[in-house]
């Protein structure tokens, strides 16, 4: 996989390959696999993540029994057309919380690039797929593009909670997405490491602090922020508006501040939220099952 | 690491080391056994003691060692599939000092009465690396075809077996040695590129100082 994404930009101005196809053949010379295996098995992630969607079962409850019931909760929400995000943010916030409750209460997903982070990559394009009625061949391009960006951010950082805190996680996520939007959208190279780069830069910092140390409060209602986010970084791209910090550089930022960040606060369930008065009650309540 | 770690994998929740990582321990755990699981003692260290319980931790090994991978709906029912599959289980915490937050130990004993004594960590994403195997070091992770040779320690016999992979073009990606004192038996553990095919398990296993073979592949239980 690419060391920055400067690399993937100027293999695509100086090779004329779009940004999704030299992630590809990347990845076949990576595995020693053709470019219709690649595409297959990419394939078959998306459909993992449509079917992890329908799939959604809003009766269900997690180990703890905080989780469970909001994706229903907002897919009525949006029906009863209350929603002052309007229907397709709607849409986009209802697919996120119905994935990861998912991934909470031990169904299936497709991590990307985590379990914890799972509901943002797939709300972005589902709901894209729906509402704007692209081909299941685009969506796979938009999920190449996706995967380069992460790719990127693992190489030069990192994408895991325990290593750089939240940000890594819902952080790589939203970047990923938001670079899955705008190739869907037509966008370059340059313009989809730009949505990837205003996506992270707004998650900078963020901490890690599940309760309980469990994948569930409060990852679950952070990845219908890190698919919102998506969504606003792709307009603000398409809209002409670009960093003013190259997107390397973001990612490298990111990196120094999960150096910096406390072990506290950084997936071991002891600070922030998890260090709360209510949340030490649960972490008690979960020790003794 | 390759694409499909970033997208991917699909797996069943909630979460990557402490769900995937356990059943995908299990499950390689298994294929080193070579067998059906009868019984196994299980000992969770750490992080995999403290959370595992709401991670579905224990319920991933389980199914792990029944076989299942990392994407088997069944992974939450794996207790009553265990029971119906007559594998007996224990599960206890253990500190085994300075390791991997995430690791655990097992005590694994098979349908012939093969056993097994494991030490294995899930170290993020869902990738795992075996520590121990009956008491030696070990260092592999179960993504590569992984031959585990036993050998007695005495000068030729790793080169015997190095030079008889090389005729049969099989190319090492990494080979590791240890031993349990000088001149009795040494373990190698070698990744391989490829697969190793089943004649060539039969060859090593008449090559000279090597006392077993045990060999993971990528694609055994595929057709389970």
């Amino acid at each position: 996989m690419y060391e920055a994404l400067a690399d993937i930009i100027l293999a695509e101005k100086e090779d004329g390959i779009p940004f999704w196809k030299v992630v590809q053949a990347d990845d076949c010379a990576e595995r020693g696999i053709t470019e219709e295996e690649s595409f297959a098995q990419m394939k078959k992630m998306y459909d993992a993540m449509r079917e992890a969607d329908a799939n959604y079962d809003g009766g269900l409850k997690s180990a703890s029994g905080l989780i469970g019931s909001e994706g229903l909760k907002m897919e009525k929400a949006r029906e009863a057309g209350e929603l002052l995000c309007g229907s397709f943010i709607g849409k986009v916030m209802e697919k996120a919380l119905k994935t990861s409750e998912s991934n909470a209460c031990m169904k299936r997903i497709v991590a990307a690039p985590t379990a914890g982070s799972c509901g943002v990559v797939p709300a972005v394009l589902l709901t894209m797929q729906e509402e704007r009625h692209y081909t299941d061949e685009q969506m796979v391009e938009a999920l190449y593009a996706a995967a380069g960006i992460g790719g990127v951010i693992a190489n030069r950082a990192f994408i895991s909670g325990a290593a750089g805190g939240c940000q890594a996680e819902i952080g790589s996520a939203s970047a990923m997405a938001a670079g899955g939007a705008v190739q869907l959208q037509g966008g370059n190279a340059e313009e989809i490491a730009n949505a990837a780069a205003l996506a992270l830069k707004n998650l900078l910092g963020l901490a890690c602090d599940p309760v309980a140390g469990l994948v569930e409060v409060p990852c679950v209602k952070r990845n219908v922020m890190g698919a919102v986010n998506a969504l606003t970084s792709a307009d603000l791209t398409m809209a002409g508006i670009f960093s003013k910090i190259p997107p390397d550089e973001v990612i490298d930022a990111m990196k120094s501040i999960g150096r910096n960040m406390h072990e506290n606060i950084k997936e071991t369930g002891i600070g922030g939220l998890a260090g709360t008065f209510t949340g030490t009650k649960i972490r008690e309540r979960m020790a003794k099952l | 690491m390759n694409l499909l770690d970033i997208i991917g994998p699909v797996m069943v929740g909630p979460s990557s080391s402490h769900t995937a990582g356990a059943a995908k321990i299990g499950r390689v755990s298994r294929m080193l056994l070579a067998e059906k699981v009868r019984k196994a003692d299980i000992f969770f260290h750490g992080s995999f003691l403290a959370t595992g319980k709401g991670h579905g931790t224990d319920r991933a090994l389980i199914a792990g060692l029944l076989g299942m991978r990392v994407d088997d709906p069944a992974i939450p029912e794996s207790f009553s599939v265990a029971r119906k599959e007559g594998l007996d289980f224990t599960i206890a915490g253990i500190d085994l000092g300075d390791v991997h937050p995430n690791t655990v130990k097992m005590y694994l004993t098979g349908v012939t009465g093969r056993t097994l004594e494991i030490v294995a960590a899930s170290v993020g994403g869902g990738s795992i690396q075996i520590c121990e195997l009956d008491g030696l070091a070990a260092n592999f992770s179960g993504d590569y075809p992984t031959l585990i040779v036993r050998i007695i320690d005495e000068p030729g016999h790793v080169a015997e077996v190095t030079s008889m992979l090389a005729e049969k073009s099989i190319n090492i990606a990494t080979m590791q040695l240890s031993r349990f004192s000088r001149g009795k038996n040494a373990v190698m553990i070698i990744e391989c590129d490829g697969e190793v095919p089943e004649d060539v398990l039969k060859w090593l296993l008449q090559g000279k100082g090597i006392l077993k073979v045990t060999y993971l592949s990528l694609n055994y239980g595929q057709a389970e």
